[in-house]
């Protein structure tokens, strides 16, 4: 058993959900009790999708165990292919239904179905959710690209060169980092350099999509968590080559290209000698001098973390301090990048230990997931978000890509907006002495509990000054002439103002002291308060 | 109706002759969407400021408290997971010396924690990992500083409120006993709510109230042959019994949602105690006036607009007996995870003649009903929000009716807001 508040990962039945949905015309019957459901908000709340995941769950319960659970689930299978009429079915079990040993595969094999069905086996008490992902897009790939594969040891055909070389994009899934705008950007830049696309896979691909995987000449694995299996096999079965690096931030962008470039007998000088991409200049710019040397943390997922160690070193001049992933298939590529910055590698997934590696190491600007997102907030140190696991507001309504060179631009804005610019520190030394920039004060476009928690301690003697101030200024009287004759808070009054939750108790604060103002209320009382928020409760 | 109800200014429909005391129901299973009971601990943990809630469970448990809870959880939250491992699964015994660990490593990170709860999630319940056993062997390390309890929020046994249900339940043992006349009210409620409770209580002439979920472990309420209790929620049909085999008389009431309701729920204890009618109106009324008055205001932005429940907390049935007596409401759909006729008696008989019930669910079929209904606000899980917005239609997240303070007088009218922000959204969205 391992003790967690935190998970980086979901469960693997998780990962197959986000190919399944990625996808068209799939459905996924997942053995399962009620309250698996949850998993739906995943998409529906956090990535806003408009559909729910083409998932049916069996929702077994206690009373089932051991009677009809086999029953269910077939009934289950038969009634989403009549509904849903789908072009392929996944079938497999979440973690509890694992521990019942159904069969999925085997109950499914019965009904005899009229499509491809495909049986996941996602072991939820070894694995996790970017591994089912892998695990499950891998085994779709077989199962319906498999049957156009030739004969073992068949060299692929050379490319008549009259035709465009053509790739397939693997790895961009549903619920992923951005693979929305990836795709977009990523898509640009090969129609720039002239290649085709012959297929997007998981992210909005058919079951027939699939099955013409192997006509590209070769694959770009833009996920390497979620696609390495399955471009594997296709390297093994259909002699693509593919294609590794993977394009976050501007020089591993240029490598990319040029990579593609090599594949596809293509000249991309022209794209690579003019990126257009505002990035490197705004990092060369004698503002971003305070940038220098700034030292962050790193922490995601290996495919990110890897990704943001370089971009932070070589095009922000960040120092590294500590680099680490949650991604365990990838550790070794992690533990390599690690080394090129003198720092040892950190793979884990109690978020606890990373809380006190960050506690440790006297972080500048964490670069993480949601988890360290939590951490930061805690610690009181900036914190950009680079991987998932991640949160409603990393879904952003406007283009925001991590890839290419719109990528590195976004990238650029999003680490440093948390940290104080040079022109802004400039600033608040020429106006140190004032109150409203003092040394605490947080970045001013950093609103919020971080901003005001470090002004906090600051504020007070201010306020003490001013107290002061009032008693001996002769103004005085007059300053309460003019004003209007402001109610007082009864001691319970108050108490029970300090209940409200704190994201409202503001608006009730000034709510009761105008109505008590226009209704002559001079002492607010617990009375007085509820009329009025009965008074503006509309 | 009482005559304490009949004088409070509460505008209501009239009552149909015999409401759905009898009204069949539409009993569905099906795929459910709605939260196991573990969800329970998001708001447990913050009502109970000393327990720690420890899931024994597998990652899919601790990737659904985060998922779900993790749009309110600001702090380090007071609840975890002990994750199963293939390890665990290999023996038994082998699973009891790894929890004993991790609940070792637990209080030594966390030695504020006075109240410990181990909490039975799907897998531990089948692989029959007893989880009591486990309680008492803990309980006897750490005693007397900590208390360990058990209970069962697994997906296979409860829906999302019934994990209050079972938490509340195993408390119930171990309340010290008494042959005092008292009141205890049972079911977790806003501080703000228990203190607006309690002075109406006091007002009405009803001292020493108690209340179950307590602030602090160390506070648990006292139960004896002579205690009366009200139902503050309608999903604890567990603890209900619990408090029954301790000798506990539950009055008999409607739920304290909305004026009328509010009021017959008070009303109930008032007559147990033999207040005199004018001291309770005198206690009641600026409150309930006020109540009215707020909800008249908001009262034309409801009235006549259809409303559909999917099922989610059982807060349903009360909920639609104030939208449709207070505020006007025509119910298209009432669905509730499970139909409690005895708890729910009072709210049955007032809600309209010929309301459609539906209990467990389908959630397929309902959807369908759903959509050829075309009800004006649908009620309903995260989880089909905004594909049910996608659609056209006008929903309400039923996880907020939970999370927020609904019950009482004080926040009649923030329940009806509830109801009324997405249809005025909707409105301004489309002008």
């Amino acid at each position: 058993m391992q003790l967690t508040v935190w998970t980086y990962e979901g469960p693997p039945h998780v990962g197959a959900m986000r190919i399944a949905t990625a996808m068209r015309d799939v459905h996924y019957v997942l053995h399962a009790p009620q309250g698996d459901t949850y998993a739906d908000l995943l998409f529906t709340m956090i990535e806003r999708r408009q559909k729910r995941p083409p998932v049916t769950y069996t929702t077994f319960q206690a009373r089932d165990l051991g009677s009809d659970t086999a029953q269910l689930f077939q009934d289950a299978a038969r009634d989403a292919y009549e509904r849903f009429k789908p072009k392929a079915m996944l079938v497999g079990a979440s973690c509890t239904a694992e521990l019942i040993q159904d069969d999925p595969g085997g109950l499914s094999d019965a009904l005899e179905l009229p499509i491809p069905v495909v049986t996941l086996e996602l072991p939820s008490y070894q694995k996790k959710e970017n591994w089912g992902a892998a695990e499950t897009f891998y085994q779709i790939v077989r199962k319906l690209a498999g049957p156009k594969a030739p004969p073992p040891g068949t060299k692929p055909a050379p490319r008549d060169p009259a035709r465009r070389a053509r790739c397939n994009l693997l790895g961009p899934t549903a619920l992923g980092f951005r693979h929305r705008d990836d795709l977009k950007e990523i898509s640009g830049l090969l129609a720039q350099i002239g290649v085709d696309i012959n297929v997007i896979a998981p992210f909005d691909a058919s079951p027939d999509d699939i099955t013409r995987l192997g006509d590209a000449d070769f694959n770009i694995v833009l996920y390497p968590e979620i696609a390495m299996p399955a471009a594997g096999w296709l390297q093994r079965t259909f002699g693509q080559p593919m294609v590794k690096t993977v394009p976050i931030g501007m020089g591993a962008t240029c490598d990319f290209i040029r990579e593609v470039a090599a594949l596809a007998g293509v000249d991309a000088s022209a794209l690579l000698d003019d990126p257009n991409s505002r990035a490197p200049w705004y990092a060369k710019s004698v503002d971003s001098t305070y940038l220098t040397g700034k030292r962050v943390f790193v922490f995601g997922d290996a495919t990110h973390a890897i990704a943001a160690a370089r971009i932070a070193t070589r095009e922000l001049g960040f120092t590294v301090v500590g680099l680490g992933t949650y991604s365990r298939e990838l550790a070794r590529e992690v533990r390599e990048a690690a080394k090129l910055y003198g720092v040892e590698a950190m793979i884990t997934e109690d978020y606890l230990e990373v809380e006190a590696a960050i506690t440790e190491l006297n972080v500048e600007l964490l670069l993480g997931t949601q988890m360290e997102r939590h951490i930061a907030k805690r610690l009181g140190v900036p914190c950009a978000v680079i991987s998932a696991p991640v949160h409603v507001q990393d879904y952003p309504a406007r283009y925001s890509p991590q890839m290419g060179f719109e990528g590195a631009n976004v990238i650029f804005d999003t680490w440093v907006h948390p940290l104080m610019m040079g022109l802004e520190e400039h600033l608040l030394g020429m106006f140190r002495e004032d109150f409203e920039f003092h040394a605490e004060a947080a970045p001013s476009h950093l609103g919020g509990a971080a901003s005001e928690r470090r002004a906090a301690p600051a504020a007070a003697p201010i306020a003490d000054a001013f107290a002061l101030a009032v008693e001996t200024d002769d103004d005085v009287d007059v300053i309460e002439a003019e004003g209007p004759i402001d109610p007082v808070w009864s001691p319970e009054g108050e108490k029970e103002l300090g209940k409200i939750p704190f994201f409202v108790r503001g608006k009730a604060r000034r709510n009761t002291e105008a109505y008590a103002r226009e209704f002559g209320v001079r002492v607010i009382t617990v009375e007085a308060l509820y009329d009025a928020k009965a008074h503006f409760s509309r | 109706m009482s005559a304490a109800l009949a004088a409070v200014p509460v505008v209501v429909r009239p009552k149909a002759a015999g409401g759905c005391s009898d009204a069949p129901v539409l009993k569905e299973r099906g795929q459910r969407e709605v939260f196991c009971g573990l969800t329970g601990i998001i708001w447990l943990h913050r009502k109970i400021q000393d327990a720690f809630f420890l899931i024994v469970g597998s990652r899919t448990c601790a990737h659904l408290m985060q998922s779900a809870a993790g749009v309110m959880i600001f702090a380090e939250p007071r609840f975890g997971t002990a994750i199963i491992d293939e390890r665990d699964l290999a023996g038994m015994s082998d699973a009891n010396d790894e929890l004993d660990r991790v609940v070792a490593q637990l209080l030594s990170r966390r030695p504020d924690i006075k109240l410990l709860f181990l909490v039975g999630s799907c897998p531990s319940e089948v692989i029959k990992l007893d989880l009591s056993r486990a309680a008492e062997r803990l309980g006897r390390s750490y005693s007397p500083n900590v208390r360990v309890l058990n209970y069962s929020g697994s997906g296979i046994e409860t829906t999302f409120t019934q994990g209050e249900d079972a938490c509340l339940a195993a408390l119930v043992p171990g309340l010290p006993a008494t042959n005092v006349k008292s009141l205890m009210v049972v079911g977790a409620l806003a501080d703000v709510v228990e203190d607006q409770f309690r002075r109406l209580f006091a007002a009405i002439g009803i001292a020493d109230v108690q209340f179950l979920p307590p602030r602090r472990s160390t506070l648990l309420p006292v139960v004896g042959p002579n205690t009366h209790y009200l139902l503050a929620q309608p999903f604890l049909a567990d603890t209900a019994r619990a408090l029954e085999g301790r000798g506990a008389t539950r009055l008999e009431a409607p739920f304290p949602l909305g004026v009328e309701g509010t009021t017959a729920w008070f009303e109930a204890a008032a007559r147990e105690w033999n207040i005199p009618d004018a001291k309770f109106q005198a206690a009641i009324a600026p409150a309930a006036t006020r109540a009215s008055a707020a909800l008249s205001r908001i009262r034309h932005q409801l009235a006549g607009k259809r409303i559909f429940f999917f099922p989610d907390s059982q807060l349903e049935i009360p909920l639609a007996r104030f939208l449709s007596r207070e505020l006007e409401m025509n119910l298209v759909e009432v669905g509730t995870p499970f139909l409690h006729r005895q708890h729910l008696a009072t709210e049955l008989e007032m809600l309209p003649a010929g309301t459609m019930l539906s209990e467990g669910q389908h959630v397929e079929n309902q959807l369908d009903r759903c959509r050829a209904a075309q009800p004006d606000i649908v009620v309903c899980g995260l989880g089909l929000a905004n594909p049910l917005e996608a659609e056209g239609m006008t929903t309400k997240w039923a996880i907020e009716l939970v999370f927020t303070p609904i019950q009482g007088y004080e926040q009649a009218a923030d329940l009806a807001e509830l109801f009324a922000r997405p249809l005025v959204r909707r409105a301004k969205l489309a002008a």
